[in-house]
């Protein structure tokens, strides 16, 4: 809007031209400051609802299950599992690389997001970032078992002991050891960092005492002070800093532990930047499959996460699902176009080998069904959007299943080939880890600011200190 | 607002910080005295059915090693003599000491005497006897004195930086062949250990085995 027209009609109607500059407005209804302490502040203070009782009533046997296998797999041996010579690595690496992968919106949107000043940001990253540490969690719980004996895992830490055994720094497994590490405990920082101002909030409204303790410790003495912002949005941007390269470095490395291999199928450099497209279209669709049914339950959060934010996450869908698309091809490509009669064989068995069907379900629904989403309308039907991000979330672990098990199928000598049988124990351990994030999100929504409340306030209009002046 | 804790609560994290500090530091340093082959294996002194006394056998009567432990170069196993080579001596010797019993005992009931083990390589650890005493290894280097001991006890750690302290620098351990049994041999007054161990190590390429595989097959 021009300088000349805004001071002769400050507050008029938009011209058609204007509202294509204009932004849409973050937060809707003109909702306002107390409101939205008040309403985010109620699902933590209030009544527990029945649904919530409902939902760990499911997820809470699933986590006992989880854990009740893990036990067993301790206590008997990896035996229990489905893998095999030649599969090594079966579900409990699928497993893995997909729950990390699916911890990586959460960083994108805390990290990224917040560097490149986007403010659509505010209102869906504290869920996304602890939906990343959830899943991170769930993640973890597969490398940590498959080592066979548990109480050896230690071995991966560089401590000086009696057996002189020391890390093999060359391995892209150790690698990953102090990449997930890292990942997880920067996260942790920055989601509680990001979490001070709004526990000092509850604290400041609770009335029992129990919460006044808890609360009150978790916020670490903060009183909103000016010395304690400068500090806190400096410790802030830092921990944005430090975890920027870690969206990317992450599962760079995990896909090393394939890449830095000589397997056909594996060994390929395109493999980083394909894995880290891949967890941010994986992460994306997580994090919507999660939101929308929340906001469902607190329809008054449709104000603060709006249709516009979830156009945005559908556009990244849409991004991130092409990139993994055109690095499908691409493989598909270099395996022609670099005539390695391994390589073209090893992709040959992927797409019509034996587990043709998990590379066509793979392609389906990582390359078509992404696709819808170059339409407005799927994009703005939550409906609509809820249907189609099951397919990332379904096809990114296919991916995972066919880049493992297919290519360990078909090893180079025939006589070495053999097929991978999950057992009862590898899929009641898989679905126990959505008990188990379940619960975890459940006890997040229960107990913590599912939406950072301090965060959205400042992109409200009353925040700006020009509200009210006409747009530059 | 009313303050939430009494002032005395501000100290607290810097308390907590001092004594986990300190615990982790204890347990560290408990772990690393404590829960090694070091602190739990050396000295291990158990009662045997015979009260045997290498002293006496070795060092007044000059007995070899191996006219007892018979295998150690040519197996992989090292034997604990059996009771027939006891009897050997001891029909003739002592033949009625009462200390003898469980070893006259053998001798009638031919079930072997239960000797208690003392050292004791993990299953998943691949040891040869032979190759280590053919190749300048004394037994000496990994049993100790065992000419000065009235009951056998574990002299060495035995634990895997143990091994590999060697593995890695053989020449502090290397002796001449003609001396490996010779419990009481010191480099001779113009020469040191390094300067024969090398000495050795080159003539016989010994290269001990550093990867995993080398000992975990």
């Amino acid at each position: 809007m021009s300088n000349a027209s805004a001071t002769a009609e400050p507050a008029g109607p938009l011209t058609a031209e204007d509202k294509q500059i204009v932004r849409p407005p973050l937060v809707l209804n003109k909702r306002t400051m107390g409101w939205i302490s008040d309403y985010i502040s109620s699902i933590v203070e209030g009544k527990t609802p029945t649904w919530w009782y409902v939902s760990m009533g499911i997820t809470v046997p699933l986590t006992l299950v989880c854990l009740a296998l893990l036990a067993y797999l301790i206590s008997t041996g990896v035996g229990v599992w489905g893998n095999n010579h030649p599969v090594g690595w079966a579900w409990d690496i699928t497993n893995f690389v997909f729950w990390i992968g699916i911890g990586h919106a959460g960083t994108l949107i805390s990290a990224i997001l917040f560097l490149t000043r986007q403010k659509w940001r505010t209102s869906i990253n504290r869920a996304a970032e602890a939906m990343t540490l959830f899943a991170v969690v769930c993640a973890g719980i597969y490398p940590a078992l498959h080592v066979g004996r548990v109480w050896m895992a230690w071995f991966l830490a560089p401590v000086p002991n009696a057996n002189a055994i020391w890390q093999n720094f060359r391995s892209p497994l150790l690698w990953d050891v102090f990449a997930v590490s890292t990942y997880f405990t920067v996260s942790v920082l920055f989601w509680y960092t990001g979490l001070i101002p709004d526990l000092a909030t509850l604290r400041d409204r609770c009335t029992t005492k129990i919460r006044k303790f808890v609360y009150g410790v978790l916020a670490l003495g903060w009183r909103g002070g000016n010395r304690q912002w400068r500090h806190y949005e400096m410790a802030y941007l830092l921990l944005a800093g430090l975890s920027t390269p870690l969206v990317l470095s992450v599962h760079s490395v995990v896909s090393f532990d394939f890449a830095t291999s000589v397997v056909p199928g594996w060994h390929t450099t395109i493999f980083p930047p394909y894995f880290v497209a891949g967890a941010i279209f994986g992460g994306f669709a997580m994090v919507l499959t999660i939101m929308i049914p929340a906001c469902a339950i607190y329809k008054p959060l449709h104000d603060l996460v709006t249709i516009n934010h979830v156009d945005k996450m559908c556009k990244i869908i849409l991004l991130t699902g092409s990139i993994v698309g055109y690095a499908y091809l691409m493989e598909l490509f270099i395996a022609w176009y670099g005539a390695n009669p391994y390589e073209r064989a090893a992709f040959w068995y992927r797409a019509f080998g034996p587990y043709w069907w998990a590379y066509w379900s793979m392609m389906f629904c990582n390359v078509i069904a992404p696709q819808f989403f170059w339409f407005k309308f799927f994009r703005t039907h939550l409906v609509w959007v809820w249907i189609i991000v099951q397919f990332p979330n379904a096809g990114m672990w296919f991916e995972r299943f066919v880049i493992i098990a297919t290519t360990l199928a078909r090893d180079f000598a025939p006589s070495a080939w053999g097929m991978f049988h999950p057992t009862w124990v590898d899929i009641c351990t898989f679905v126990g880890t959505f008990g188990l994030f379940g619960t975890l999100f459940l006890l997040f929504i229960r107990f913590l600011p599912m939406i950072c409340m301090f965060e959205v306030k400042a992109v409200l209009p009353e925040a700006d200190p020009h509200h009210g002046e006409a747009h530059h | 607002m009313a303050n939430f804790f009494p002032k005395w609560t501000n100290w607290i994290p810097l308390k907590v910080v001092i004594c986990a500090g300190a615990v982790v530091t204890a347990l560290a340093g408990g772990l690393t005295y404590y829960f090694t082959p070091k602190y739990t294996r050396v000295g291990y002194e158990p009662t045997q059915p015979v009260p045997f006394s290498h002293v006496i056998h070795v060092q007044q009567l000059g007995m070899d090693c191996r006219y007892c432990h018979s295998f150690v170069e040519v197996a992989s196993h090292s034997n604990v003599p059996t009771t027939q080579t006891c009897m050997a001596c001891h029909t003739q010797i002592k033949k009625d000491s009462p200390k003898l019993a469980a070893v006259r005992e053998s001798w009638t009931t031919g079930q072997p005497v239960n000797w208690v083990r003392i050292h004791q390589v993990p299953d998943y650890t691949y040891f040869n006897h032979a190759v280590h005493v053919n190749r300048g290894v004394s037994c000496y280097s990994c049993h100790g004195a065992v000419n000065e001991m009235k009951v056998v006890y574990q002299h060495e750690p035995q634990s895997m930086s143990w091994c590999l302290d060697c593995h890695r620098a053989p020449e502090n351990h290397l002796r001449p062949p003609s001396e490996i049994y010779n419990m009481a041999w010191k480099p001779p007054q113009d020469t040191s250990q390094q300067e024969i161990g090398l000495k050795f190590k080159e003539e016989w390429e010994v290269n001990p085995p550093v990867t995993c595989g080398g000992c975990h097959r």
